[in-house]
């Protein structure tokens, strides 16, 4: 109960910090909105879903003179709020600068719910989200999209999310023997094939012409071309993948002191190993696909989180994540307002190296 | 073994003691395992009662840990299969591997090596993943989790540092709250790996106490790997020795704590005896032999026993007697595996004893005598001495002359017993230069009838009694003493 009291008190005062992060950027810009107005136009967006019904169309069905019934859910909306707040502003506020504030906080999210399972299942406090290769692999799916012409453009972010998955599950083949996958092995394995993919990927950059500018962004985070269907996938793939790693936060805790000690406090290792490898690559994945390579934040994010709220994942793992998200609603609220638009992983490493180092000079910070 | 008391704990009063004796809770069947070529187990067999600590002993790279982790589950083995005990009231004994990690969490609590542990978790939550087994991933603690996490921490005496980090416990701390975790598990069966492995002697004893309690208060039946043997004498009901992949030995600590056991089992030259403080056993691993001769040893007391324990520790293989039972030197020589001929206390000595002592002395490569005191004719030290031909060593704080209190310190010569002529041959030696005395008169002589038929044949007599008053002044190895040649 302890520690469900304390996560639940943590995720609370997190979730506030997050929602003012969210409302603070969303009224930077080169129109300032003030953050009541900003607030309202969000209150504004609240719909509680009222009445679900089916209306059938009639299609017409080609080449042959027919039409076929075509049923449609429609759902009817009860909106409750209609605050009053200047159209333009709640136009800058809702259509062009919430769709990239909220993929900020779900990437956010993700990476460092991601990166905290990672540095626990591997024990290693080096540990982040692409660990084993998941960055590394989407990025070459991505730039192969940019600068190959047979790409068609749309295929950025399938292409850059199936490519994420399918390294993260290679690493995992590679390192697996006898049914056994030791994380020693895995990490070994996702440094060579990010070492692989990284060449494929400077290579692929060399040759790119025209559109290197354009993959630069991307492997330096791409948050800029944010648009509401960017979220379609993203927001509910992070979402319920946190709170599925969640889940198993218990098991996580088991896991850090060792695998021989998990199977014998009854945790079936390999079996969630896989899990969390797969959940929390799934998560990264969806990430990084529509937010290009983003480091840093699934790597600090958890190590502060854990100085902070200490080493139990039932606690450490949805505060990191809340954490996560703010801080990158944060950096990319810099990386818009800064003249030549920087990259928001150049904002990240910046912002969070030094105050790692600092971290690790006072010692703060020496391990899991 | 010992039964769980019954009506100490409710629900283990349901256990009878007789249900309990009629199965095992750890049933080893042929275990063979192996890592890559090398076999480490090769056929194990062994079971565990409820209620009983075994000890489970061998040299390093024996397979303790791998038979505790086949028991565990957490290797599977080659061939064989272990069966462990239900945490219910029917104890079923099923196949380990064929439980899911949970289930077998249930039923096997395990202790492990104390290693560095590098997270901050605190104590209290490291006690409360032992309940991890028992908890379903969507279920908060219960009353009953928390009430068990609370009792293992008292019982072990880890409560008052409950929040402190598990990073900045002491080494002994750290052992007591993995124990405290196993305790939280709840489960009837413990393994211990190495459980006093880096603790001192103090908290060794106080972990060993407490598995012990373990054992006997709630009928749980443990296995614990042990390197330290005194500590496995005196805390186990039984102990198995584990050596070559096989069980050699299975027993109660005095049957198997045995010097010629554990010599082949650890491959080493070892020196049991009988500790009088705790009614264990003194166990002592020896150097390299340095020595390999035969000595029989003629004389008693607290010279022969030193001079035994000096001699055995350098690898000779020593004989004793005669001597009367109860004496000093007996438990010594038993230590180290050597013969004694004994006498009944204050009862003489009868032919046959004089014959086997002779006989033991006849076969030795050198006769060693270490008494404060021999006495003159009759004496059956001297007798058999006198019946051997083997080379004849001196402790230097031996005198010759008649026995008792009132013989004087230079009578050797003139209470009338004529010191016998070999004597003034024999060289004489201090305690520290015994193994070296012992070793350049052996191989000196070669054989040994040569020496004493060298000595007999020296025609000087009186220059020989001379000698040995010499001998007996200066100490230390004399070879000077063979200038009669």
């Amino acid at each position: 109960m302890h520690a469900h009291r304390r996560a639940a008190t943590y995720s609370t005062g997190l979730f506030v910090v997050l929602l003012a992060t969210i409302v603070a950027s969303a009224g930077i810009g080169s129109v300032d909105v003030p953050p009541a107005d900003v607030a309202a136009a969000l209150v504004n967006q609240i719909a509680i879903p009222t009445s679900f019904g089916v209306t059938t169309s009639a299609i017409g069905v080609p080449f042959v003179d027919a039409t076929l019934p075509m049923p449609t859910p429609t759902v009817g909306f009860y909106e409750p709020f209609s605050l009053a707040v200047a159209s333009t502003d709640e136009t800058i506020v809702v259509d062009i600068r919430l769709p990239r504030v909220l993929l900020a906080a779900t990437v956010g999210c993700g990476l460092a719910a991601a990166g905290t399972v990672m540095q626990g299942l591997f024990r290693n406090p080096l540990a982040d989200p692409s660990i084993i290769g998941v960055s590394t692999g989407a990025a070459v799916g991505a730039v192969a999209v940019i600068t190959l012409p047979v790409f068609a453009a749309w295929l950025l972010e399938p292409m850059a999310f199936l490519m994420g998955l399918l390294t993260a599950f290679g690493v995992y083949w590679i390192a697996t023997q006898n049914g056994r996958t030791p994380v020693a092995t895995l990490l070994l394995a996702g440094v060579a094939v990010q070492a692989l993919l990284g060449a494929a990927t400077s290579y692929l950059l060399i040759t790119s012409g025209d559109s290197m500018e354009k993959v630069v962004f991307w492997l330096m985070g791409n948050l800029h071309a944010a648009q509401w269907p960017d979220l379609r996938y993203t927001l509910p793939i992070v979402l319920l993948g946190t709170l599925a790693l969640w889940a198993f936060a218990a098991d996580l805790n088991v896991l850090v002191l060792g695998e021989e000690d998990a199977h014998h406090l009854g945790v079936e290792v390999e079996r969630t190993k896989r899990i969390l490898l797969g959940l929390a690559t799934v998560v990264t994945a969806a990430g990084v696909a529509v937010a290009g390579v983003i480091g840093f934040v699934g790597l600090i994010v958890p190590h502060v989180l854990r100085l902070l709220v200490g080493p139990d994942h039932r606690v450490l793992l949805p505060t990191s994540a809340l954490a996560g998200g703010a801080f990158l609603v944060a950096a990319d609220a810099i990386s818009r307002t800064t003249p030549e638009a920087i990259p928001v992983g150049i904002v990240t490493a910046v912002a969070g190296g030094p105050f790692f180092l600092y971290l690790l000079r006072e010692r703060e910070v020496h391990g899991l | 073994m010992t039964a769980p008391e019954s009506g100490e704990d409710d629900h283990e009063a349901v256990d009878t003691p007789s249900n309990s004796s009629l199965s095992p809770a750890i049933d080893v069947e042929g275990i063979e395992a192996s890592f890559g070529e090398e076999s480490v187990l090769d056929g194990v067999d062994a079971t565990v009662e409820p209620g009983e600590l075994v000890g489970l002993v061998g040299p390093n790279g024996a397979g303790k840990t791998t038979l505790l982790r086949t028991i565990s589950g957490a290797l599977t083995p080659e061939s064989g299969t272990v069966r462990v005990a239900s945490d219910d009231e029917e104890r079923r004994l099923e196949d380990v591997q064929a439980l899911s990690s949970a289930a077998s969490s249930r039923r096997i609590a395990v202790v492990p090596q104390t290693t560095t542990l590098s997270f901050s978790f605190s104590v209290r939550q490291l006690v409360e993943m032992g309940r991890h087994p028992h908890r379903s991933r969507f279920q908060a603690p219960s009353a009953e989790d928390r009430d068990l996490v609370d009792a293992a921490m008292e019982r072990t005496r880890t409560a008052r540092f409950a929040d402190r980090s598990i990073e900045d416990v002491s080494g002994g701390e750290r052992q007591r709250i993995l124990l405290a975790r196993a305790i939280a598990q709840d489960a009837p069966v413990l393994l211990l790996d190495e459980p006093t492995a880096n603790l001192d002697l103090h908290h060794a004893v106080e972990t060993m106490t407490l598995a012990r309690e373990l054992v006997e208060t709630d009928g749980a039946a443990a296995l614990a790997a042990i390197h330290d043997l005194e500590l496995a004498a005196r805390f186990c009901d039984r102990i198995l020795v584990l050596a070559g992949g096989e069980i050699v030995a299975n027993g109660a600590p005095e049957a198997v704590l045995k010097r010629d056991v554990l010599a082949a089992a650890f491959d080493a030259r070892i020196a049991v005896e009988p500790s009088p403080i705790d009614g264990g056993v003194t166990v002592r691993a020896l150097d390299d032999p340095e020595i390999d001769h035969r000595v029989h040893v003629v004389g008693g007391g607290e010279p022969a026993a030193a001079a035994i324990g000096r001699l055995g520790e350098a690898g000779a293989d020593c004989s004793l007697g005669p001597v009367p039972e109860g004496d000093r030197a007996v438990s010594t020589a038993e230590a180290f595996d050597g013969t004694t001929v004994t006498t009944v206390r204050f009862g003489g000595i009868d032919a046959a004893t004089r014959e086997r002592a002779t006989e033991l002395a006849a076969d030795a490569d050198v006769v060693l005598l270490a008494a404060e005191r021999i006495g003159g004719d009759g004496d059956p030290w001297l007798d058999v001495i006198d019946a051997t031909d083997a080379p004849v060593v001196r402790l230097t704080d031996a005198t010759v002359g008649a026995a008792g209190p009132d013989a004087d310190a230079d009578s050797e010569n003139s209470s009338g017993d004529e010191a016998p002529p070999w004597l003034g041959r024999a060289p004489t030696t201090d305690l520290d230069s015994l193994p070296g005395a012992v070793d350049a008169i052996a191989g000196k002589s070669g054989d040994s009838g040569e020496w004493r038929g060298e000595a007999e044949s020296a025609d000087e007599s009186q220059e020989s009694d001379a000698l040995a008053d010499a001998t007996l002044a200066d100490g230390g190895v004399d070879d000077g003493e063979e200038d009669g040649r």
